[in-house]
């Protein structure tokens, strides 16, 4: 590896000082398990690594009912889903985290570091888009915020400008009747990049089963995970039957554009992303059937 | 060239510090800086667990974790698994099992299952094959392993138990 610089700076503003002042020369580093693979092998190279996982504000897990959920980019995966709040309102998102990698890598690596490496197959993308996450971005002139299915430019490239530091995710409260779940194909049972996969969340009407919500999102499938917008608009106001679910599924389809490569053909992946987005949302719509009795 | 940092931990319950350049690994400084060489070099990229170590708690691939990055941190290696008086439970169950062949894993199997017993001293065989997937093994087909795991649970348990 090249020689590098490490600075670890305790709060928000002095990492984006420091990220600001090196600009191009410089990146952040989080669980490290795609950057120091990526700085050993060439692929990156900053002069100045900027450790972020030292600052409060984005190691916190904070859920209430009235702001919903506040995920800082730097918690590791393992305290997603030790968190009982996100096991109980974000199951899907808490299953993405705990299938990445094996525990040695989930003790390490962050939901905001898979985002930020960008690559199509990230798996807690999808399950953040599917819940609608907002990405809290803090720069040099400021702060903005980022929808998820807008955070991804191309494969390893994000909207993050030099000096720009993503800080947390904002996810809005599930309602009551809502539920969300992610799904990933992979030949093998662990430890293994996705083939294909597919986040959903639903919201139900209470008793009518009739869906007033619903958004799907892909990895793998395209040069950036994929939100698929026309899979809400076909459910929202029907009921959530296998009909529904099926022309949703055609629709993601539809969405995808993936490659041939060594994990699969895309004619292959087309067909997996159609039986993962059933299986996806009826997954989703059962879980926010369960959590209408028990909430 | 980058400057050489020092780095203060508590290395296997011992408070040190090293000297090590920020480009380092933790693996490298373990291995090369204080001559620690349990833990084994595999892929360098995560996937074979052969450098698994204990960091505050938690198992992870010493690879893939800066040396500098240790920092106030408690780190545990397989040389600090057994009492000065003999092996520990985890070491004990797999000599009795047949658990290892050529070694190369064993110091990161050790190291992964004493993370998890640390957590959930009662596991199921479920438990136990998940808390390894991150850790390779050519030569024993890993059902010695998950028996001696789950016998080294057994014996735990036993024990605290009778304490």
């Amino acid at each position: 590896m090249h020689a590098i610089n490490y600075e670890a700076p305790k709060t928000v503003e002095d990492a984006v000082k420091l990220l600001a002042a090196h600009g191009e020369k410089a990146r952040p580093i989080c669980g490290g398990t795609d950057l120091i693979i990526q700085l050993r092998a060439g692929v990156r190279r900053p002069e100045y690594v900027v450790d972020i996982k030292n600052i409060a504000e984005m190691r916190r897990i904070a859920f209430s009912m009235q702001h919903g959920l506040r995920l800082g980019a730097a918690v590791p995966c393992i305290e997603i889903y030790e968190n009982g709040d996100m096991r109980k309102y974000y199951p899907g998102l808490t299953e993405a985290a705990h299938l990445i990698g094996s525990l040695q890598i989930q003790s390490r690596a962050s939901v905001g570091g898979n985002l930020c490496n960008g690559s199509p197959a990230a798996d807690t993308t999808p399950a953040l888009i599917a819940l609608g996450a907002q990405a809290r971005v803090v720069g040099p002139k400021g702060e903005r915020m980022v929808p998820v299915e807008d955070f991804c430019t191309a494969p390893g490239r994000t909207v993050l400008q030099p000096g720009e530091l993503l800080v947390e995710f904002h996810v809005p409260t599930p309602s009551p009747h809502s539920s969300d779940a992610y799904l990933r194909f992979i030949p093998r049972n662990e430890m293994d990049i996705a083939v294909v996969g597919v986040g959903a969340s639903v919201t139900l009407e209470l008793g009518e089963d009739r869906c007033t919500e619903a958004r799907v999102a892909l990895a793998a499938v395209g040069p950036t995970p994929i939100f698929v917008k026309e899979a809400s608009q076909a459910l929202v106001g029907k009921k959530l039957d296998d009909a529904a679910i099926e022309r949703a599924a055609q629709l993601a389809t539809a969405a995808s554009s993936p490659i041939d490569d060594m994990r699969g053909t895309a004619e292959y992946r087309r067909h997996v992303v159609g039986v993962l987005t059933r299986r996806c949302l009826a997954k989703a719509a059962e879980r926010a059937r369960e959590a209408t009795q028990s909430r | 060239m980058a400057k050489k940092t020092v780095v203060e931990t508590i290395l296997n319950g011992e408070s040190i510090e090293f000297l090590c350049e920020p480009r380092q690994s933790l693996l490298e400084a373990l291995r090369d800086v204080l001559e620690l060489t349990g833990s084994k070099e595999g892929c360098l990229t995560g996937d074979c667990g052969a450098c698994t170590v204990i960091v505050n708690g938690r198992a992870l691939c010493s690879c893939l974790m800066l040396a500098v990055e240790a920092e106030g941190k408690t780190i545990e290696t397989v040389e600090g698994l057994a009492p000065a008086d003999g092996l520990h439970v985890l070491q004990q169950k797999f000599l009795e099992h047949a658990s290892l062949q050529c070694g190369i894993c064993t110091p990161g199997v050790l190291m992964s299952s004493k993370a998890l017993l640390d957590h959930n001293p009662n596991p199921t065989e479920a438990d136990i094959r998940y808390a390894l997937a991150g850790n390779l093994c050519r030569c024993t087909g890993y059902d010695k392993i998950v028996k001696a795991v789950m016998d080294a649970a057994k014996s735990l348990s036993t024990r605290a138990r009778a304490a």
